[in-house]
């Protein structure tokens, strides 16, 4: 027997992610890894994996999914969701659930993920992890370099996931509490490495403007709309390596902060860099937030930064055990399950 | 010493620049300063990545502080020492055929040059790999004669066959994977610079690279041999004295 995950709907862009691939840029290889690195080690929290295992990332639009194993625990972490269980494949009603919590579902059940709200990203953990090989340390997928995760690409309808553990352990469903999802409004960012390709107007207007995050977003930058920022020297630099998080001002003076799939080296010249802690807020910020900058030094950005990583040790510490038991939720859609007599065999 | 400066990139990473342009003798400084701080071994420092003139650390502030960083990176700068003449001297087919180079007679048009005039002017020098970077294990390499410099094209293409060898203003890159791109391509390479399966690149920076001119016929057999894994491209030495 094996176990897996079928995709039915792919969502708008899934793909699979862990922590990133650092060490490999001079070579070319993007970090890539989790937008929002907080949700991933909750949402792996939650079904007990280690904290950088790869889950599904899902953007926008969830997916929908049939559990071809035994039975699985999942966990769903991330912006708020609409998120059915339906019997089997055939069945017309559903159970809703909220994220920020774990289920155990069984063979032939049917995940379906709608639309995101108040946020743009949604991790979906599996207990065991999915049982891809790393490549160069990481399952992350990497859509431009075409390698990593599930064959180097977003998922696909018909896609089966295959699952590590063929079954889920007996234990109790746990929920999160307390994240703090509150939308960023204020990015911190340390100005430079380009501050001297704009003059001071320039850089106090990058400063009061409020900038909104444009359709044109995607994993590798958030693309912003809001007043442009003129250069003062041109708008090509010698290429360079880049930061994830920098805030780069290509010629039409719109800003784009470069996330986590950047390529590893560009010629426009960089405004600011946000700093690490308000990355994962960064990354959950959906098209049409709306944003100002503020100026961090650097000795504040790395105590957040050391507040962040504290936070991150006692996560599991958020963790609440499920009083009403999930089994009542599995037991009523076990009936269904027998009522309609469907028996999903496949895998 | 050298002249440079340290410019912030966030909290992670700093920025080694020295001068503001493209030369080999730079180059050469760059990566000497990665290799030093990589066999040291700092703990804090992630990884280094060298490109034209400028050296990118990643590090963990939480371990080691930019302070601590810069110190190291000064100590290192004190007693720099380049050469230019290290690396591999590798020799890449190409078929410039205009069924595998689709901007080849855009390119000659633009330069009042022939087909094969560009093929001979491209294929001339020994070219300097400065970096990598864009995309895994492609290779930028330096420089193409000044009078086959372009700039880019105005709308990027959405897509171009991995093994384009393209050409822009005064660098020349073989695109290891299908990709957007603004450049001109003007032939294709048929050995592999990225190897998905080791995830190892072909070239490294200090590399020195000529483009040997192949037929139709002898790029497709090689790109058979690639495919069945037949053919191990070996470089043709090393690179000895201040190579051109």
């Amino acid at each position: 027997m094996t176990a897996a995950l079928r995709v039915i709907s792919p969502g708008l862009s899934t793909t699979l992610q862990d922590l990133g691939r650092a060490g490999f840029q001079r070579l070319g290889v993007a970090v890539g890894g989790a937008l929002d690195p907080i949700s991933l080690r909750a949402a792996n929290s939650l079904v007990g994996n280690p904290v950088d295992s790869g889950a599904l990332e899902a953007l926008y639009v969830g997916p929908s999914f049939v559990v071809e194993a035994d039975d699985a625990r999942l966990s769903f972490v991330g912006a708020d969701a609409e998120i059915e269980i339906f019997a089997d494949m055939d069945a017309q009603s559903s159970e809703a659930i909220s994220p920020m919590r774990s289920i155990r579902l069984q063979r032939g059940q049917v995940v379906r993920v709608g639309s995101l709200k108040n946020g743009a990203i949604l991790y979906i953990a599996v207990e065991g992890g999915f049982a891809v090989e790393p490549v160069l340390g990481s399952v992350s997928t990497d859509s431009r370099g075409q390698m990593g995760g599930w064959q180097g690409r977003a998922l696909a309808s018909s896609d089966v996931l295959p699952l590590r553990s063929l079954e889920a352990t007996d234990r109790d469903e746990y929920r999160i509490e307390g994240l703090d999802f509150a939308p960023l409004r204020r990015v911190r960012v340390i100005p430079g490495p380009q501050s001297d390709y704009f003059s001071q107007t320039e850089i106090e207007r990058f400063f009061a403007g409020e900038y909104t995050v444009s359709a044109g977003s995607n994993r590798m930058g958030m693309r912003l709309e809001g007043s442009p920022i003129r250069h003062s020297r041109g708008f090509n630099i010698i290429s360079e390596a880049i930061a994830t998080g920098s805030v780069q001002v290509p010629g039409s003076g719109q800003p784009i902060v470069l996330l986590a799939d950047h390529q590893t080296t560009g010629g426009y010249p960089k405004i600011a860099t946000v700093i690490s802690a308000d990355l994962p807020a960064m990354g959950r910020l959906p098209i049409g937030a709306k944003i100002s900058f503020v100026p961090a030094t650097l000795e504040e950005a790395v105590a957040a930064r050391r507040k962040l990583a504290t936070d991150l040790e006692t996560i599991g510490d958020k963790m609440v055990r499920i009083s009403l038991p999930s089994a009542v939720v599995a037991t009523r859609l076990l009936e269904c399950n027998l009522i309609s007599g469907v028996c999903n065999g496949a895998a | 010493m050298l002249e440079y400066r340290v410019l912030p990139a966030g909290d992670t990473a700093l920025i080694v620049e020295f001068d503001d342009r493209i030369d080999r003798e730079l180059n050469a400084a760059v990566l000497a300063l990665a290799h030093g701080l990589d066999a040291e071994r700092i703990p804090g420092i992630i990884e280094t990545v060298p490109t034209f003139r400028s050296l990118m650390v990643h590090y963990e502030p939480l371990v080691l502080s930019a302070s601590a960083l810069i110190a190291c990176i000064d100590g290192r700068m004190r007693n720099l020492t380049t050469n230019t003449s290290v690396g591999h001297l590798w020799h890449l087919p190409v078929c410039y055929d205009p069924s595998l180079a689709i901007d080849l007679d855009e390119v000659a048009r633009r330069t009042s040059f022939s087909a094969q005039q560009i093929v001979e002017r491209h294929s001339a020098p020994t070219y300097h790999v400065y970096m990598l970077g864009f995309l895994p294990g492609q290779a930028y390499m330096g420089e193409v004669a000044a009078e086959l410099a372009l700039d880019r094209l105005e709308t990027p293409r959405t897509r171009i066959p991995a093994g384009s060898l393209a050409i822009a203003a005064t660098m020349s890159c073989v695109f290891p994977l299908q990709t957007p791109c603004g450049w001109h391509v003007i032939g294709r390479c048929p050995v592999p610079l990225w190897d998905h399966g080791r995830a190892t690149a072909l070239l490294a920076p200090g590399d020195k690279v000529r483009f040997v001119p192949v037929s139709v016929r002898e790029y497709e057999r090689l790109a058979s041999g690639v495919s069945q894994g037949a053919l191990r491209f070996e470089p043709v030495g090393e690179v000895v004295g201040a190579a051109a």
